[in-house]
């Protein structure tokens, strides 16, 4: 696998708005404004309602802006590119495809050839540790291997974005600290770009560069905070502590006035 | 030893009881009337040596078989077909869904007008008995596959073609099992009726021309067949469909 392609992610007055089954209209997100550097690893955090996943599902192609745009590399992104991979928090795996199979989906779609495509993907697979299991089928695999063969399907394109929705959330705590570490390992190695969206505090203290925290109605970002320690990060260091506190309280805060917003719409 | 149990003696032990409550029930009537197990068997064999079984097994096996394929070659891509374009199958199952409640006998008598005695009445029916529970369970498998599973090929760029073939087919193919499984099962029942009703040959046709001669014995050997054949059938697709579960990661 060659260096990675960087991109740079711009979103400008980016709004989504959705109508409900009442028939009023609802904003998920309004008017946002964020810049994302070159192989940067930016955590997008915020209660449910935020709009998280909403923004990511935009920037990924998933979505459309209502207004405002998302631009990636200079391009408005206007549908999903094989250059800029989600991964999801069910995993998106095929069942009838073995974990090999499932990693060569995205060669096999770029139309890479036959052998050049089996080398890649084993490639992948060695980087997330799977080599063991490349004949086994994904209801063979416990939930932290099947995003790990996600991922390798990711890589095995080399994408200049890697977008992360709740990866993880569906793990138990062991191995969500596993892979939080995996993932920040293969992100010194291949330095993609990372959006990672998480309901957990703690996960976006201990991998973005920059943790951005979002509020629910509208979704909008409270408050960005440069988590400037190295990586891999301890998780008992003081300094941890001290970037979790300030996180934790925004929190509380963006919490609170929420409470207090749907307390006065009842 | 406890899978022997469960799976041999258990079963063994319930036939032999009907069997004997049912020679014991025949005893109080004339033969006639109401033949017990051993009649039967009598039958069975007499029927065998005669020769006339083996071509009306024969006879209903390849009618259902092809009446079968012959629905499902239709039922599955026009299954995946409506599954997949949302307004073709807005426009189209209101139809369906009023036709499919037409149980296949009511279409007898216009089968027999339109292709006589014979062959295409009984092969009609059993067609008809397919075709619905394949194409409905297609439909619904397809409509039923993961979104992730799609967002995930469009993600991929993989193209229209790639996506159907290799997603959606792949994805819908459990669900089209069951259909096929279901299908099995309706599509033999209706083979008797569809064979006592139109057909000159076969099962169905031998217990309707047992009953013309009156030989009780001979109606219920036809019947203790088609379940028995039955039974083989479902157990040979139970086989294939594990096999093929297997190959697809499904089953472990």
């Amino acid at each position: 696998m060659s260096a990675q392609v960087t991109a740079k992610i711009q979103l400008a007055a980016v709004e989504k708005r959705f109508s409900s089954a009442r028939g009023d209209e609802q904003i998920a997100v309004s008017q946002l404004d964020l810049d994302i550097q070159a192989g940067e690893f930016v955590c997008l955090v915020g209660p449910s309602g935020c709009g998280k996943t909403t923004l990511i599902n935009m920037m990924a192609g998933f979505d459309r802006p209502s207004s405002g745009s998302v631009v990636i590399d200079g391009k408005t992104v206007t549908a999903p590119s094989p250059n800029h991979i989600m991964i999801f928090q069910d995993y998106g795996l095929y069942p009838w495809r073995t974990v090999l199979g499932n990693v060569l989906f995205g060669l096999q779609a770029r139309g890479v050839p036959p052998a050049e495509a089996k080398g890649k993907a084993l490639a992948a697979l060695e980087l997330v540790g799977l080599l063991q299991s490349i004949d086994k089928h994904p209801h063979e695999l416990s939930g932290g291997m099947k995003q790990r063969v996600s991922i390798a399907r990711a890589l095995a394109v080399e994408p200049s974005v890697l977008f992360m929705d709740e990866p993880f959330a569906a793990l138990d705590a062991f191995t969500r600290l596993h892979l939080q570490d995996e993932v920040l390992r293969i992100w010194t190695e291949k330095k993609p770009t990372v959006v990672f969206v998480t309901h957990d505090l703690d996960e976006a203290i201990a991998l973005g560069q920059r943790v951005v925290l979002m509020a629910p109605n509208p979704g909008r970002i409270q408050r960005i905070l440069d988590v400037k320690l190295p990586h891999p990060r301890e998780r008992t260091d003081t300094d941890f502590a001290v970037f979790r506190k300030q996180l934790f309280e925004e929190f509380h805060l963006v919490h609170r006035q929420a409470n207090q917003t749907a307390e006065y719409m009842i | 030893m406890a899978f022997g149990l469960k799976k041999l003696i258990l079963p063994l032990i319930t036939i032999a009881i009907f069997a004997a409550v049912w020679q014991l029930a025949a005893g109080k009537y004339p033969p006639e009337q109401f033949p017990g197990p051993t009649d039967v068997l009598k039958a069975i064999k007499e029927l065998a040596d005669s020769g006339v079984l083996w071509g009306h097994i024969g006879i209903s096996l390849t009618r259902f078989g092809g009446a079968y394929l012959l629905a499902v070659t239709v039922a599955i891509p026009l299954g995946l077909f409506l599954g997949s374009f949302t307004r073709c199958h807005a426009a189209i199952d209101p139809l369906i869904q009023v036709l499919r409640p037409i149980s296949p006998i009511a279409w007898f008598p216009l089968a027999v007008l339109w292709f006589g005695i014979g062959n295409a009445p009984a092969v009609f029916i059993i067609f008809l008995a397919a075709f619905y529970p394949v194409l409905l369970t297609t439909i619904s498998a397809v409509r039923a596959v993961p979104k992730v599973y799609l967002m995930v090929a469009t993600n991929f760029g993989a193209g229209s073609r790639m996506t159907f073939l290799r997603v959606i087919v792949p994805a819908a193919f459990p669900g089209i099992m069951v259909g096929l499984h279901i299908a099995v099962g309706t599509a033999w029942i209706h083979l008797v009726a569809g064979e006592m009703l139109g057909a000159q040959s076969g099962l169905g046709f031998m217990i309707v021309d047992a009953r013309n001669f009156l030989r009780t014995d001979q109606i219920m050997a036809g019947m203790l067949l088609v379940g028995l054949l039955g039974l083989a059938i479902y157990k040979g697709m139970k086989a294939a469909e594990s096999y093929i579960g297997r190959r697809w990661g499904i089953v472990a």
